[in-house]
């Protein structure tokens, strides 16, 4: 346990340093000189070249990285280049970031809620038409696209809908029931969190009711079920006592890993609904060319992944013997 | 039901040939046939879509703009007088294209690393996959956006200097952009898999036996082990379809993917969303359609996979 836990902390720094030069190699190689972007595509060469010199941009790439982290590590992770003019881009991601795990918190709860029961039903169910509907919404929920779900579902429930009935000489609208976002984030008891949680969700429904049928099925033909069952115990007991607890194990892996996820939004969904969140900064960020944000971002979530991983893995060691010699 | 036929099978002395087993197993699955069905459609629809479409796929007819759908229009026609339909054949050649040769790239990548990485071990193994684990540390559509967008000047202007100038204007680079973009982050999923099974399988007394018998590693690896790793490979890979045609969409949805008038359905459906979406509701088909086919397929794509597994996987008979 103890060789186990130290190599995964030793390999820690050396992933982080990793994920830091790719992502501060792409920003600075990428699409759009800040530079340029700052000052436009007609500015002076005189001021340009100055301006590089001010910033550092003329230094070899090792000594820019070196003073990215250095600066980073002291919480400046440097200013807006475009949108947000001068704004430093820890605060603009300070202002995101909770609008964003709110978001992804009752996605989480959405999918906890309609995934585990729905596989706990199927599972039990096995092959029975319960069974295959439930897999059938399984693959709904990881097949519908975004960019489909997005405007279908707001036209829906976000528009209003006039009808006329041309026999009562009759008109009538129904609609809007949901509100967009639209920039102004009302927080979590708001209705406007509705669509873009639930389209958030599908996706982690999904994953819940497959892991769940599966941990069911598996655990219910282990010989501690068949053992409960010998001895009399009611079915219930044995299915809430015995099977489901084990079966939802490895949910709680999910969960651990979807910790990391937390800080990630949905790009799509973000941008569409007008959420405030990450999503929509990495979005705006990356196609104005602002790439101290993006940047930023993407090291943020790429580290908030790897720790979250680590979490899981070091936990896993602790509950399960079997991993600890692997 | 399907539990007796199966015990019937079992208990039936003459065995089936592994082939004949699959074909029957997969056509039993209802949902599966149905997504292998739609598979060969859209592969035909893409083989075949300049004689099918009854248009061009960028022909302008200002004198018919936004028209719903009709018997000359069978999906409408969106603000440039362009017929839905056939901008929608077309872009299953686009989505066919990509799904393939992005497959080609993680199968090119990933196969060999993942086989290095599961015989040898060692420090290409160490190598391998801490690369791998990288590139999953990555949050997947905003960095694979991130490398699509840093690429695409390169590429374009790399397209110039040696002389492809006028190539690098007609959109055909942008199939490069996504193909590598995605590419590059594929294979790193695909050598997990192949690096665990080429470590199991590397274990079983066949192969031993053709160590001991004097076949050469690499003949090992190629002839013996990789035959017998595949099966799951293939469940994955069926399943990676799916991802890999939503990626495509998401990417032409968002402008660095396929640019118009390049048909995407993804950009099909970004043109008319952005465009209209708030302003002209009852032009619903102009997203729904394209948004339903993009939707078909990755469905398709699922279902088979799921379907792959079942009859592939052995310990689901019993």
């Amino acid at each position: 346990m103890g060789a186990f836990v130290i190599r995964r902390l030793v390999w820690l720094p050396v992933l982080l340093f990793f994920i830091s030069v790719i992502t501060f190699a792409l920003g600075l190689y990428g699409p759009g000189d800040p530079v340029q972007v700052l000052l436009g595509v007609h500015a002076n060469p005189e001021t340009v070249e100055r301006l590089r010199r001010e910033y550092g941009f003329d230094q070899p790439f090792y000594v820019q990285y070196l003073n990215y982290v250095a600066n980073a590590l002291q919480g400046n992770f440097g200013y807006s280049l475009v949108k947000y003019r001068d704004q430093p881009v820890g605060k603009l991601i300070a202002d995101a970031l909770p609008v964003t795990i709110q978001l992804n918190l009752v996605a989480i709860f959405l999918g906890l809620g309609i995934g585990v029961p729905l596989g706990l039903l199927a599972g039990l169910q096995r092959d029975t038409w319960i069974d295959l509907l439930v897999r059938g919404l399984v693959v709904a929920g990881i097949s519908l696209p975004i960019i489909f779900l997005n405007p279908v579902l707001t036209f829906l429930f976000s528009r209003r809908h006039d009808f006329v009935l041309a026999a009562a000489q009759m008109k009538f609208s129904v609609g809007p029931f949901l509100p967009m976002v639209a920039g102004h984030w009302d927080g979590l008891f708001s209705a406007k969190i509705i669509l873009p949680a639930f389209i958030e969700s599908l996706g982690i429904i999904a994953l819940m009711t497959r892991q769940m049928r599966a941990g069911m099925i598996e655990v219910l033909s282990e010989d501690y079920i068949r053992t409960a069952r010998a001895k009399g115990l009611r079915e219930r007991v044995v299915v809430v006592r015995h099977a489901m607890r084990n079966a939802l194990i490895p949910i709680a892996t999910i969960l651990g890993l979807m910790l990391g996820g937390l800080v990630a939004g949905s790009f799509l969904v973000e941008n569409w609904f007008g959420v405030p969140g990450v999503g929509a900064l990495a979005y705006d960020a990356l196609f104005s060319r602002d790439y101290y944000i993006t940047m930023a971002l993407v090291l943020l979530i790429a580290i908030a992944y790897v720790l979250s991983n680590l979490l899981v893995d070091l936990t896993y060691g602790l509950l399960d013997p079997r991993i600890r010699k692997a | 039901m399907a539990q007796q036929t199966i015990n019937a099978g079992a208990l039936k002395p003459r065995a089936q040939s592994p082939q004949a087993r699959f074909v029957r197993r997969i056509l039993a699955n209802l949902p599966a046939a149905l997504g292998a069905v739609v598979i060969l459609l859209m592969v035909f629809i893409a083989l075949f879509a300049p004689f099918l479409a009854p248009y061009a796929y960028d022909a302008q007819n200002l004198n018919a703009v936004e028209q719903p759908p009709s018997r000359a229009h069978w999906f409408g026609t969106d603000a440039l007088g362009r017929d839905m339909f056939s901008r929608i054949l077309w872009g299953a050649r686009s989505a066919v294209f990509v799904i393939l040769m992005v497959t080609v790239v993680d199968l090119l990548l990933g196969v060999p690393l993942g086989a290095i990485a599961g015989y040898f071990g060692g420090w290409a193994d160490t190598i391998i996959m801490r690369t791998a684990d990288i590139l999953f540390a990555f949050p997947g559509l905003l960095f694979v956006f991130f490398i699509a967008a840093t690429i695409k000047p390169g590429i374009i202007n790399w397209a110039k200097t040696i002389g492809l100038g006028d190539f690098a204007r007609t959109g055909y680079l942008d199939y490069a952009v996504v193909i590598i973009a995605l590419g590059v982050i594929g294979w790193a999923g695909l050598a997990r898999l192949i690096r665990a099974q080429v470590l199991t399988v590397k274990e079983r007394e066949f192969v031993i036996g053709a160590h001991a018998i004097g076949v050469p590693t690499w003949r090992v690896i190629v002839r013996h082990i990789l035959p017998n790793a595949f099966a799951p490979i293939i469940v994955a890979m069926s399943m990676g379809l799916g991802d890999i045609a939503l990626s495509e969409g998401y990417l032409s949805f968002l402008g660095i993917g396929l640019q118009p008038p390049a048909p995407s359905w993804g950009n099909i459906i970004a043109e008319n969303a952005g465009r209209y979406w708030r302003q002209f509701p009852q032009m619903i088909w102009l997203v729904f359609i394209p948004g339903l086919v993009l939707a078909a397929i990755v469905f398709a794509f699922n279902f088979f996979g799921d379907g792959l597994n079942e009859a592939l996987n052995p310990e689901i008979v019993d």
